[in-house]
C-alpha cells in the first residue's frame, strides 16, 4: 500500500472541465471518499489515478513516483466497479484466482490457493468457493468482485460506487464489512460515491467535489460541523440543512447573507414564532415541518411529541452557520 | 371524498394464495400505506381495490357501496403507476387533458381544469413542452396531473416514486404529501420502502406472505410491533433481537439473560421457551458500569448520532448513540436498555407477548 498524491491535475472533455486543478493527498492506510452529485468529476478523478484517462495537466504520484507515463497495469492499482463483472462460467475460486494467473505475475499455484483462501476468509465466503458465480446472491457477488481486487496486493484500491446496485439492508451490511476489511488490511482506499451515508460512515477523510474542483477535504466530523461553504454544508445531513435569509433571526453577523440551520440546531421555547405544518413520526426521530414568515423549515423534536399541525411554537437557532453572498462560510 | 372498507378479501391465483382473508378500513381523506416486501400481496390488494383484479372472495366497499365485482371504470378512482405512463407523442397539456377530453368535457372547461392542476403541481411553464424532453420529476408530476384532473373519489398509487433516485424521491414524497394535504383525497399507496411509509402515511398496513401482520399509525407500528417480522421490517437499523431460552411470568418487569436482569414493561402473559428480547437501537445506551457487557465491533458516524455495532452474549446488536460519546472499536462496554420500550417475542411464532407497552394496540 502507498500514498497517492495529485498535484494540479486537470482534465477536460471538449469544453467541459471535468477535473479542475485538483491537489490532494491520499495517505497510506486511509479510507478517502470523494463525494458529490452526478457529473462533478468523481469518476474522472478515479480514472485518472488508475490510468484509464490521461490528465491534460498536473502530476499523479504513487508511493512518491510519478505514474503519468505508466500504463494502468504498471501502476498496480485495483478497481472495483458498480457492476459485479464476474466471469459467470467460473466458480468463485476461479474468479478470485483469475487476477493472480495473469502471465505478468506468474504466481505459483500453491501461493494462489493460499491467497484465495485468505481473502475468502476475510470476506466470509469460504463455504462458497466452489459455487458458480451466477449461483450467488447480489451481496455475495459484490463481495467476490471486491475479493478479486483484494488478492492482488495493489498500491491502492479504487472503488466506484460499488454498493449502489444493492438493496438498502445489504448496503448497510457491506458498509460495515468494507470498513472492517480496509482496517484489518491497512489498505489505502479511494472510494467514489454520491451517497452521504456511505461517505460519513466509512471515510477517514471526505473530499467534496464541486464542478471538478476539490472544495474541502477533512474528516466526516470536520465536513459536517465546519463546512467551508453552503454547498459543502448541503452535502451532509438528513434531513438537509435549512437555508434562510440571515435576517430571519436577530443576531446575524455583518456580511451574512444566509443562515444555515441543521434540523437538530433549532431550539424550541423562545425566539421567533413558527407554525407547525406537519409532524412526521419516523420512529427513531420526529420531524417538524415548520413555516416561519413564509420560509419552510424542517426541525427535529421529541419522538412522542404532542404537537399537531396548526400549533405555534417559538424557535431560535443554536450553533447556526452563516454564509456570505457567494456562499462562503463566515462564522 | 371516499371511505374504503375491505372485508375478508381473498385472492387466489391457481394454487397460490396471494391475499389471505384481509380486513381493514381506510377513512375518508386518509393517506394510507400498503407496506411489505415484494410478493407480499400489497399490489394485488391495490389492484382489487382498483378493479383490475377481481377478488376470489370477500367484499370491497367504497362509500358504503359494494364494488368488489364491478369493473374499474365504474369505481371512480385514479391509478398512478411506478412507470410514468405518458403518451410520448403528446405535449404536457394534451397528456393532462386526455382523460377529460375522452369524457367529452367542453374545451373551455378542460382548459380551466388543466390550468388549475398545473398551478397545484407547479408545472405551468412546461405545459406546451413535449413530454419526451422532461426530467424524471416533471414526468412524474405530469402523470400525477393526469390522475388529479379527473377529481376521482380516491387515488391508488403503486410505488410511484420507485424509479427515482434517493435524493429526488425524498423531495417528491414531501411534494406528494403536501398535495394530499391540499386536496384531502383518500389515497392508497403501495410501497416496499418502510421510510417512505413512515414519512407519508397516516396509517400503515404491513403485509407478509399475503397476510396482514399489523395495521395502525406509523408510530404505533414502530413502537409496538405485533410480530418479529414487523419489528425487523420497520426501522433502520432494524430492531435488535437478543435470543435466549427462559421464562417470564405474568406481571414480570424483568427477565434474566446470562445472569443479568434486563428490564421490561410489565408483562400481561406468562411464557416459557425460546424468547426474544426486542430493543430498538436508540433505546440502548453505552455505560461503563452496566453489568451487561459487549464488545464494540464497528462505529458509523452519522452527524449528531452514530451507530455502534456490538458483540454480545446473545448475538450482534446495533445502538444509536450521540456522536460525541466516545466509542472505540475493540473496547468492551456495558449496555443499558430503556425497558419501557422493549418488546418480548415468542421466537417460534414471532408473535409479540402482551405488556403495558403494547396492550392497547394488540388484539386477539
Amino acid at each position: 500500500m502507498a500514498d497517492v498524491t495529485l498535484q494540479n491535475v486537470s482534465k477536460s472533455f471538449g469544453t467541459t472541465k471535468a477535473v479542475d486543478a485538483i491537489n490532494m493527498d491520499i495517505p497510506d492506510g486511509s479510507f478517502t471518499v470523494l463525494l458529490g452529485p452526478t457529473g462533478v468529476g468523481k469518476t474522472t478523478t478515479l480514472r485518472l489515478i488508475s490510468g484509464l484517462e490521461h490528465p491534460d495537466a498536473g502530476d499523479i504520484q504513487i508511493a512518491g513516483r510519478s505514474v503519468i507515463s505508466e500504463t494502468p497495469a504498471q501502476r498496480n492499482v485495483a478497481m472495483v466497479f458498480q457492476q459485479y463483472s464476474l466471469y459467470p462460467h467460473m466458480t468463485v475460486r476461479e474468479n478470485l484466482a483469475f487476477p493472480l494467473r495473469s502471465p505478468i505475475l506468474r504466481t505459483p499455484e500453491d501461493e494462489i490457493t493460499r491467497k484465495v483462501t485468505e481473502v475468502a476468509e476475510v470476506l466470509r465466503i469460504p463455504h462458497k468457493l466452489e459455487n458458480k458465480a451466477t449461483a450467488l446472491s447480489g451481496g455475495e457477488m459484490q463481495r467476490v468482485s471486491i475479493g478479486r481486487a483484494l488478492v492482488r496486493n495493489p498500491e491502492i484500491f479504487l472503488m466506484d460506487e460499488p454498493l449502489s446496485s444493492l438493496d438498502a439492508k445489504l448496503r448497510a451490511e457491506l458498509r460495515v464489512e468494507l470498513k472492517r476489511i480496509q482496517e484489518s488490511l491497512g489498505a489505502t482506499l479511494l472510494y467514489v460515491t454520491h451517497d452521504q451515508i456511505e461517505a460519513m460512515t466509512m471515510a477517514t477523510s471526505i473530499g467534496v467535489l464541486d464542478e471538478g474542483r476539490l472544495v474541502q477535504i477533512g474528516t466526516p466530523r470536520e465536513i459536517y460541523e465546519a463546512p467551508v461553504s453552503l454547498y459543502v454544508a448541503s452535502r451532509l445531513g438528513l434531513p438537509r440543512i435549512n437555508t434562510l435569509p440571515a435576517d430571519v433571526f436577530p443576531g446575524a453577523p455583518s456580511g451574512a447573507n444566509t443562515i444555515g440551520l441543521r434540523p437538530e440546531h433549532i431550539r424550541q421555547g423562545e425566539g421567533q414564532s413558527a407554525r407547525v405544518d406537519r409532524v412526521e413520526h419516523l420512529g427513531d426521530q420526529t420531524r417538524l415541518h415548520l413555516q416561519l414568515n413564509g420560509h419552510e423549515i424542517v426541525s427535529l423534536t421529541d419522538t412522542h411529541t404532542d404537537l399537531e399541525p396548526g400549533d405555534a411554537i417559538a424557535i431560535q437557532p443554536q450553533n447556526a452557520l452563516y454564509f456570505n453572498a457567494t456562499g462562503a462560510r463566515i462564522t | 371524498m371516499a371511505e374504503i372498507r375491505i372485508q375478508n378479501l381473498r385472492k387466489e391465483f391457481g394454487d397460490f394464495t396471494a391475499v389471505q382473508s384481509s380486513s381493514f378500513k381506510i377513512e375518508d381523506g386518509e393517506f394510507f400505506m400498503l407496506l411489505g416486501p415484494s410478493g407480499c400481496g400489497k399490489t394485488t390488494t391495490l389492484r382489487m381495490i382498483a378493479g383490475l383484479e377481481l377478488p376470489t372472495s370477500g367484499e370491497i366497499f367504497i362509500d358504503g357501496d359494494e364494488v368488489g365485482q364491478k369493473p374499474a371504470r365504474e369505481r371512480d378512482i385514479a391509478f398512478v403507476f411506478q412507470m410514468f405512463a405518458l403518451y410520448p407523442h403528446m405535449n404536457v397539456r394534451r397528456n393532462i387533458s386526455y382523460p377529460l377530453v375522452s369524457q367529452g368535457m367542453p374545451r373551455a372547461q378542460v382548459r380551466e381544469k388543466v390550468a388549475e392542476v398545473a398551478r397545484i403541481l407547479g408545472i405551468e411553464d412546461i405545459l406546451d413542452r413535449p413530454v419526451s424532453g422532461l426530467s424524471g420529476g416533471d414526468r412524474q408530476r405530469v402523470a400525477l396531473g393526469r390522475a388529479i384532473v379527473r377529481e376521482p373519489k380516491c387515488f391508488l398509487m403503486d410505488e410511484p416514486l420507485g424509479a427515482l433516485d434517493a435524493e429526488f424521491r425524498e423531495h417528491m414524497s414531501e411534494e406528494l404529501r403536501k398535495l394530499h394535504d391540499r386536496m384531502g383525497a383518500t389515497t392508497v399507496y403501495v410501497t416496499h420502502d418502510q421510510l417512505e411509509a413512515m414519512q407519508m402515511g397516516d396509517k400503515i398496513v404491513v403485509m407478509n406472505h399475503g397476510v396482514i401482520e399489523q395495521f395502525g399509525t406509523p408510530l404505533d407500528i414502530y413502537d409496538k410491533p405485533a410480530s418479529m417480522f414487523v419489528a425487523d421490517f420497520i426501522g433502520s437499523p432494524s430492531m435488535n433481537f437478543l435470543k435466549f431460552h427462559g421464562a417470564v411470568a405474568e406481571g414480570a418487569t424483568g427477565v434474566e439473560l446470562h445472569h443479568q436482569t434486563l428490564v421490561l414493561p410489565t408483562q400481561h402473559e406468562a411464557f416459557e421457551g425460546d424468547l426474544v428480547y426486542g430493543v430498538r437501537p436508540e433505546h440502548i445506551r453505552l455505560a461503563h458500569d452496566a453489568p451487561y457487557r459487549a464488545e464494540i465491533l464497528a462505529t458509523e458516524y452519522l452527524g449528531t448520532t452514530q451507530i455502534v455495532t456490538l458483540d454480545t452474549q446473545n448475538g450482534q446488536v446495533k445502538a444509536r448513540v450521540p456522536s460525541d460519546q466516545p466509542a472505540r472499536t475493540g473496547e468492551t462496554v456495558g449496555l443499558n436498555f430503556n425497558g419501557a420500550m422493549v418488546t418480548l417475542f415468542d421466537n417460534q411464532t414471532g408473535r409479540a407477548l402482551k405488556s403495558d407497552l403494547n396492550a392497547g394496540v394488540l388484539h386477539g
